[in-house]
C-alpha cells in the first residue's frame, strides 16, 4: 500500500495526473470511501486493504468527465468494467493513468450481521500487506476471529482472475481466490421446478426497496437518464407498489446490460436487502455461452457484444416442441 | 369471471409491418379463421420489439404474447430479425428461468404469403394459453379489477 | 411490570392477533424486515435492526390516495378508505419509535395527514430494549435513551425472560388483552440491573456519544456554504438506500398509475439523493449531487431544528451508515466539522 501512495505522490508531483481517486481511510476501520486526491498531505488517508470493494470504473465516468488527467487504482475485475467502458466510448483513456493493484479478495460488511459480528471497535488482518487468512474484531463483546474467506464477497469465490486487462502500470501481487464454479448456483435454480423458481425469486424480489443502488452502482448501467427515470412512463421509479414492479424493473435492467455485463457483482453487493441480483447477470452470461459461444465481456476494449451481432444460424427462441 | 365461464385468454401479437401483418392480412382475406382473442400490434420490424413492450403487456392482463416477423433472412431491413431473435431467445430464457410459464411467449416468422401459417400458428398458440390458464405470475394487481 | 417467557412469545402474538393485526421483524430471505404476523412468520426479535424501520407501518412506502375508474362516459371517483381497525407494532427499538414521533411532528401538525393520522390512531407500539446495541448506532447523540424506549408497552429481555411494562392507555388496552398469559411481577431490580449493562456498552461504543455542539440552528448559513460539501459527496452513487432505510426521512411524491380503466393516485417515498427530487416546469433547483447530498443533511441537523426547538430530525440509527453502498453517511458528515 505505501508503494501506492509512494507512485501517486510521484506521479502528482511531475504533474503527469492532476488528482489522483483512490479509497480514504475511515475511523471504524471497514468503512473506507472512494475519494479524489489532489495533494500529497491529502493521500495521507489513502487505504487500500479488503474492504476496499467498490467497483472504482463506475465512478471515473463522471470524474474523466471533468478536466485534467485522473490516476486511478483498478483491481483486476474493476478492469473488466473499465474495458468495456472504453469499448461504449463512455471514458476517454487520453485522460486515464491507470494502476493495476493487486487484489486478494474483497470483504462484505454486510456479512458481519450474520456472523454477529457487532460493537467493532477495531479490525486488524485485513490490510493488503497481512496475510489475509484471520480478520480479528475487537468488538465491546470481546474479540472475534474470522477466516478471510468466510468474509469474502459472493463475487471473490468465482473470480474470473487475477489478471488485469488494461493498465500503465501494476503494483501489488494478487492472490486467486475462486475456489466455487461460476454457474454452480444458476445450475442449481435451473434444476428447481417452475414453481420452486417463481418462490424463491418471488421471495427476493419482494425485499426490494426500489432505492436503485443497484443501478447506480453498476458500471454498465451508465445511460445518463436511465428508462426507468423517465416522467411519461407507466413503471415508477421509486416505488415499491406492486409485486410487477421488481420483476419488470430487475428484469429489464440486467436484460439492459446483458452482453456488457463484467459480473463485477456489484448489484449484489450494494443491495441493502441482499437480494442475489447477480443470478440475473449470471444467468444471462450463462445463456449467452451457451447459445451464441463463450463471451465474457470487458476482455478487450474493443469487442462486439453478443447482443449487437448475430449470425444466420443462431438458435431459435421457439423450436416448435413446446420449448422456449 | 364466474367460474361457469369458459376462460377465454388474452393475447397479444406484434406483428412486423411487412411480412407479418401482411400474412394476417391474407388470412383475413382468405377467410381463414383465428380466435378473436388475439390482438395484433403493428411494428416497424420484429426487432422493434423492446423485451418491455413484452412484459408490460403482461401487465396490462395479457396472458400470452407472441412475436411474428419475416423469416430470418427476409427481413426488409435486412437484419433486424435477427437481432430480435437473439433477443428474445435470451429474454424467454430469463422468464423461463424465474418461473413464469414458457410457454406463454413465443416467436414465429411469418411471410405475407403465409395466410395459413398465421392462422394455424394463432390457433395453436390460443389453445396452448387456454389451457394454461390466467397469467397471474406476471400480473399488475393494479390493473386487473 | 409484568413478565412472560421468551419461549411464549409466539402464544403471546397468536392471542393479540385474535383482535387485530400484529406486525413483527420477520425474516424473510436472510433479511429481517416488519411483517403481518401469521402462525407461518419466522419471527426474529434479536436482530437488532430491521433492514427498513418501522416507519413504512405507519407511513408505507407507497398507498393509493384514491382511484378513478372509467366506465363508459362515466366516471368515478373512489376515495381510499382509511385505516380503521387497530394493529400492534411489536418490538420497535428506541429509535425508531423515535422516529415516528418525528414523523408526528411532520404528518400531525397543520395540515394534518388523515392517511397517517389514521394509523397513529389505531396503532399500539410495543417496543424493545436495545439489548446490544452495535457501533454504528449513536442514538444517545440526540438524547434517546436506547434502555428506556418510548412506546405503549415496554419491553425489556433479560435473559430468557421479557419484562413488560405499559406507559399509555393504549397499553393499558393491550395488557388486558393479553394479561392472562402475564405474570405480574413488582420486582424491577432485573430490568434495572439490565439497564446499567447497557449504558456500560453503550459508552463503550465509538459513536454513541458523537458531539453535535457544531449543529442546529445556522443563521448564517455558514455550514451551507461550507467547501466541505464537494469531498463528502464525491463518491455519492445518487441511490435513495439512506433516505429508503431511514426511520425519519418524509419526504413523498404523487403520481398517477394508469390502469386501463382509470388511474390510481398514489403516493410513494421520494429521495433527495434523486436527480428528479422536487423537479418543476422550470426544472430543478439542485442540479448537482453535491447540492442533493447537502441538502439531505442540512434538512436533519440544520433546517428541521430551526423549526422544531432544536429537535434534530435524526434518530441515529446508524442504518445510513451500515448500509451506503459508497461508505458515506451522516457521522462522517457530522465528524468532518469537528476536525477544525
Amino acid at each position: 500500500m505505501l508503494e501506492m501512495i509512494k507512485r501517486a505522490k510521484e506521479l502528482l508531483s511531475d504533474n503527469s495526473v492532476d488528482r489522483v481517486i483512490g479509497w480514504k481511510r475511515d475511523e471504524s476501520g471497514f468503512n473506507p470511501e472512494i475519494s479524489v486526491f489532489r495533494t500529497a498531505e491529502e493521500l495521507e488517508l489513502f487505504v487500500y486493504d479488503g474492504f476496499c470493494s467498490a467497483n472504482m470504473s463506475k465512478m471515473l465516468i463522471n470524474e474523466t468527465k471533468k478536466e485534467g488527467k485522473v490516476l486511478a487504482f483498478l483491481k483486476p475485475c474493476d478492469t473488466y468494467s473499465m474495458n468495456q467502458l472504453l469499448c461504449e466510448h463512455r471514458i476517454d483513456r487520453e485522460k486515464l493513468y491507470i494502476i493495476g493493484v493487486g487484489c486478494k479478495g474483497k470483504l462484505d460488511q454486510r456479512k458481519f450481521a450474520s456472523l454477529k459480528i457487532k460493537g467493532i471497535l477495531s479490525v486488524s488482518g485485513a490490510g493488503f500487506d497481512d496475510k489475509n487468512e484471520i480478520v480479528a474484531f475487537k468488538t465491546v463483546y470481546g474479540e472475534r476471529k474470522v477466516p478471510y474467506k468466510e468474509l469474502m464477497l459472493e463475487r471473490c469465490a468465482v473470480c474470473k482472475g487475477k489478471e488485469h486487462r488494461i493498465f500503465d502500470e501494476i503494483i501489488g501481487e494478487s492472490e486467486e481466490t475462486a475456489f466455487e464454479e461460476r454457474f454452480a448456483q444458476i445450475e442449481s435454480i435451473e434444476r428447481m421446478s417452475p414453481e420452486e423458481r417463481y418462490k424463491f425469486f418471488r421471495s427476493e424480489l419482494s425485499k426490494c426497496i426500489r432505492c436503485n443502488a443497484c443501478r447506480n452502482a453498476c458500471p454498465a448501467c451508465s445511460c445518463r437518464k436511465c428508462v426507468f427515470d423517465s416522467n411519461n412512463f407507466d413503471s415508477s421509479q421509486k416505488a415499491n407498489v406492486d409485486s410487477f414492479e421488481e420483476k419488470m424493473f430487475h428484469i429489464i435492467r440486467s436484460f439492459h446490460v446483458s452482453g456488457r455485463c463484467t459480473d463485477c457483482g456489484e448489484c449484489s453487493r450494494v443491495c441493502p436487502q441482499g437480494i442475489p441480483l447477480h443470478l440475473f447477470n449470471r444467468k444471462f452470461i450463462k445463456d449467452i455461452n451457451d447459445f451464441y459461444g463463450e463471451y465474457q465481456a470487458g476482455e478487450t476494449s474493443d469487442a462486439r457484444g453478443p447482443l449487437v451481432s448475430f449470425e444466420t444460424d443462431d438458435p431459435e427462441p421457439y423450436d416448435n416442441k413446446g420449448r422456449a | 369471471m364466474s367460474i361457469n365461464e369458459e376462460f377465454r385468454p388474452n393475447i397479444v401479437a406484434f406483428c412486423c409491418n411487412w411480412c407479418s401483418y401482411a400474412g394476417a392480412d391474407l388470412a383475413g382475406s382468405s377467410r381463414l379463421a383465428y380466435p378473436a382473442d388475439v390482438k395484433i400490434i403493428k411494428v416497424p420490424c420484429s426487432c422493434r420489439v423492446n423485451p418491455m413492450f413484452i412484459l408490460r403487456a403482461f401487465e396490462k392482463g395479457a396472458d400470452g404474447v407472441i412475436i411474428c416477423g419475416c423469416h430470418p433472412g427476409d427481413c426488409h431491413y435486412s437484419t433486424g430479425n435477427y437481432y430480435a431473435r437473439r433477443r428474445m431467445k435470451l429474454l424467454f430464457s430469463m422468464l423461463d428461468f424465474i418461473g413464469v410459464e414458457k410457454s406463454r411467449v413465443r416467436v414465429e416468422w411469418v411471410s405475407a404469403a403465409e395466410g395459413v401459417k398465421f392462422s394455424q400458428t394463432m390457433n395453436e398458440f390460443v389453445e396452448t394459453v387456454t389451457k394454461l390458464g390466467k397469467n397471474v405470475r406476471l400480473e399488475d394487481l393494479r390493473c386487473s379489477k | 411490570m409484568y413478565k412472560f417467557s421468551k419461549n411464549d412469545i409466539d402464544s403471546l402474538l397468536k392471542r393479540i392477533c385474535i383482535s387485530q393485526d400484529v406486525f413483527v421483524p420477520v425474516r424473510n430471505a436472510d433479511k429481517v424486515n416488519y411483517a403481518l404476523y401469521n402462525e407461518n412468520s419466522a419471527v426474529d426479535l434479536e436482530t437488532l435492526k430491521t433492514v427498513k424501520s418501522g416507519k413504512d407501518l405507519f407511513f408505507p412506502q407507497s398507498e393509493t390516495l384514491y382511484t378513478c375508474r372509467k366506465d363508459g362516459k362515466k366516471i368515478s371517483v373512489e376515495p381510499q378508505k382509511l385505516r380503521d381497525s387497530r394493529f400492534v407494532v411489536f418490538g420497535m427499538k428506541a429509535c425508531d419509535v423515535a422516529g415516528v414521533e418525528i414523523l408526528d411532528r411532520v404528518f400531525l401538525s397543520e395540515p394534518v395527514d388523515t392517511f397517517y393520522k389514521a394509523r397513529r390512531d389505531h396503532g399500539t407500539i410495543v417496543s424493545l430494549v436495545c439489548s446490544n446495541p452495535d457501533s454504528s448506532c449513536f442514538c444517545n447523540a440526540f438524547e434517546i435513551d436506547n434502555t428506556m424506549p418510548h412506546g405503549d408497552v415496554v419491553l425489556t429481555q433479560v435473559g430468557e425472560d421479557y419484562y413488560w411494562e405499559t406507559k399509555s392507555e393504549k397499553g393499558d388496552a393491550l395488557t388486558e388483552e393479553v394479561r392472562e398469559l402475564l405474570l405480574p411481577c413488582e420486582d424491577d431490580s432485573a430490568v434495572k440491573a439490565e439497564r446499567e449493562k447497557i449504558k456500560e456498552i453503550n459508552s463503550m461504543l465509538p459513536n454513541m456519544n458523537i458531539s453535535l455542539k457544531n449543529w442546529g440552528e445556522d443563521e448564517n448559513l455558514e455550514i451551507f456554504s461550507s467547501k466541505n460539501w464537494e469531498g463528502l459527496s464525491s463518491s455519492c452513487l445518487a441511490c435513495g438506500t439512506c433516505t429508503f432505510v431511514c426511520p425519519t426521512c418524509q419526504c413523498y411524491d404523487i403520481k398517477d398509475y394508469d390502469t386501463g380503466h382509470g388511474i390510481q393516485r398514489y403516493r410513494c417515498w421520494d429521495s433527495c439523493m434523486y436527480s428528479d427530487f422536487t423537479m418543476m416546469a422550470h426544472g430543478n433547483n439542485r442540479t448537482t449531487q453535491m447540492q442533493r447530498y447537502r441538502q439531505r443533511f442540512m434538512h436533519k441537523l440544520v433546517y428541521f431544528p430551526t423549526n422544531n426547538n432544536g429537535v434534530f430530525s435524526c434518530v441515529g440509527c446508524g442504518r445510513c451508515v451500515d448500509l451506503c453502498p459508497s461508505g458515506l453517511n451522516i457521522l462522517k458528515v457530522i465528524k468532518k466539522w469537528e476536525e477544525k
